[in-house]
């Protein structure tokens, strides 16, 4: 159970931008969790609670946004759901997989926050590079 | 006002960032790490206790780090072959992490270590996320644990650079099938070596040690396709965000290193 390190992982992330940014108030926050994480969604999002407390986060919403295994063959030059548990050799050919795709992500994606006084619910929708 | 902030950070990206750190620490004094993980009662002491002994006996500068959640007693064991041995309690916590270990090290691990065992803490689940700045993850399973620990445990073992069989002298006695076993290891990490360990008959021990001292020779390892492309691993751990600004076309940004897999 790594879930409440992962969850305190999220909001301290998240807390230390906000504070960059000179947000006030974290409302949510999505999080890519890839079928290969080794994460329990469920799980997550009963830390994540915990861990918000007392934080910028408070009472943030945790979105998470599962994303499936996905693997590439390089002879048959095709990618396939590699299901779970995961097959990671080709169903066309046998071979092994050239690589995952994607199925271990862990990252946060969108964070929705306010800055300054609360105003109209106009959201902006800008991009930070990491 | 209301903003939606596109961070596009791993969230495991500090573990990441400080075992990198360590790998390259460790890297400049001339030790290698090797990461053992299994269930709780898969034998990975007993295998160990014979595997220090032998590099004592060959002079190998080696120690060993065990981590349980209570007790010194395999510390206790380990410390019999006579080479330095220290044992982490983590008061419950289920894995270690880089920063755990790096604090462990300082002031403990003597300057001409070649290898430095570390024994995680019992527990196929948790410790497969976090890199501890390894350069060998061994993944240990013994005939007792049924043929399809591989593919219940995908994550643990797909991970692996070196996958061990142990308490083979019993294998046909509980009637392990080794041909599904190593057919669920192919399933989950294509190409990975499998060895056969029996810490009672003696089989295949040195394996463990051949394959650590080849590591940290430079020797190439096994590179788990789940491990996913390594030259993205520092581009995730790459966290500086202190230059917001304003996109035009919001709904069409994509970003390159979404579906780069974070972490090992």
């Amino acid at each position: 159970m790594h879930e409440m390190s992962i969850a305190t992982a999220v909001v301290d992330q998240v807390a230390e931008a906000a504070r960059a940014a000179g947000a006030t108030t974290v409302t949510s926050v999505r999080l890519l969790v890839g079928e290969l994480a080794g994460v329990v969604p469920d799980s997550l999002a009963f830390c994540f609670e915990l861990a918000c407390a007392g934080t910028v986060l408070a009472g943030a919403e945790l979105v998470p946004v599962p994303v499936p295994g996905r693997a590439r063959c390089g002879p048959c030059a095709r990618e396939w759901a590699v299901g779970m548990p995961p097959d990671l050799c080709c169903p066309l050919c046998g071979t092994a997989a050239d690589e995952l795709v994607s199925g271990r992500e862990l990252q946060i994606a969108g964070v929705r926050w306010h800055d300054g006084p609360a105003q109209a619910p106009t959201c902006e929708r800008i991009h930070e590079e990491s | 006002m209301c903003r939606v902030v596109d961070l596009q950070q791993a969230v495991l990206a500090k573990n990441d960032d400080c075992a990198e750190q360590l790998r390259a620490d460790l890297a400049a004094r001339g030790t290698a790490v090797v990461n053992l993980l299994s269930s709780p009662g898969s034998g990975k002491t007993a295998l160990l206790e014979l595997e220090l002994a032998l590099a004592a006996r060959r002079g190998v500068p080696v120690a060993a780090l065990t981590a349980d959640l209570a007790t010194e007693n395999d510390a206790v064991r380990l410390a019999r072959s006579g080479v330095p041995v220290k044992q982490v309690l983590t008061d419950g916590l289920c894995h270690l992490e880089a920063r755990m270990l790096g604090g462990h090290l300082d002031g403990w691990l003597p300057a001409d270590t070649r290898l430095l065992f570390v024994e995680n803490v019992g527990n196929l689940v948790c410790p497969a996320s976090y890199d501890l700045g390894e350069s060998l993850r061994v993944v240990l399973a013994s005939v007792t644990e049924g043929e399809d620990k591989p593919v219940k445990y995908p994550t643990a073992f797909g991970l692996a650079n070196l996958v061990v069989v142990t308490k083979t002298d019993i294998a046909g006695a509980v009637g392990f099938d080794e041909a599904a076993f190593r057919r669920h290891v192919q399933q989950v990490n294509p190409g990975v070596e499998v060895v056969l360990t029996s810490a009672r008959s003696g089989a295949g021990v040195g394996a463990l040690l051949d394959r650590a001292l080849a590591a940290a020779d430079g020797a190439p390892v096994h590179s788990p396709v789940m491990a996913g492309r390594q030259p993205d691993r520092h581009h995730h751990g790459d966290h500086d965000h202190d230059h917001t600004h304003s996109h035009d076309h919001p709904a069409a940004h994509t970003h390159a290193d979404v579906a780069a897999v974070p972490g090992r």
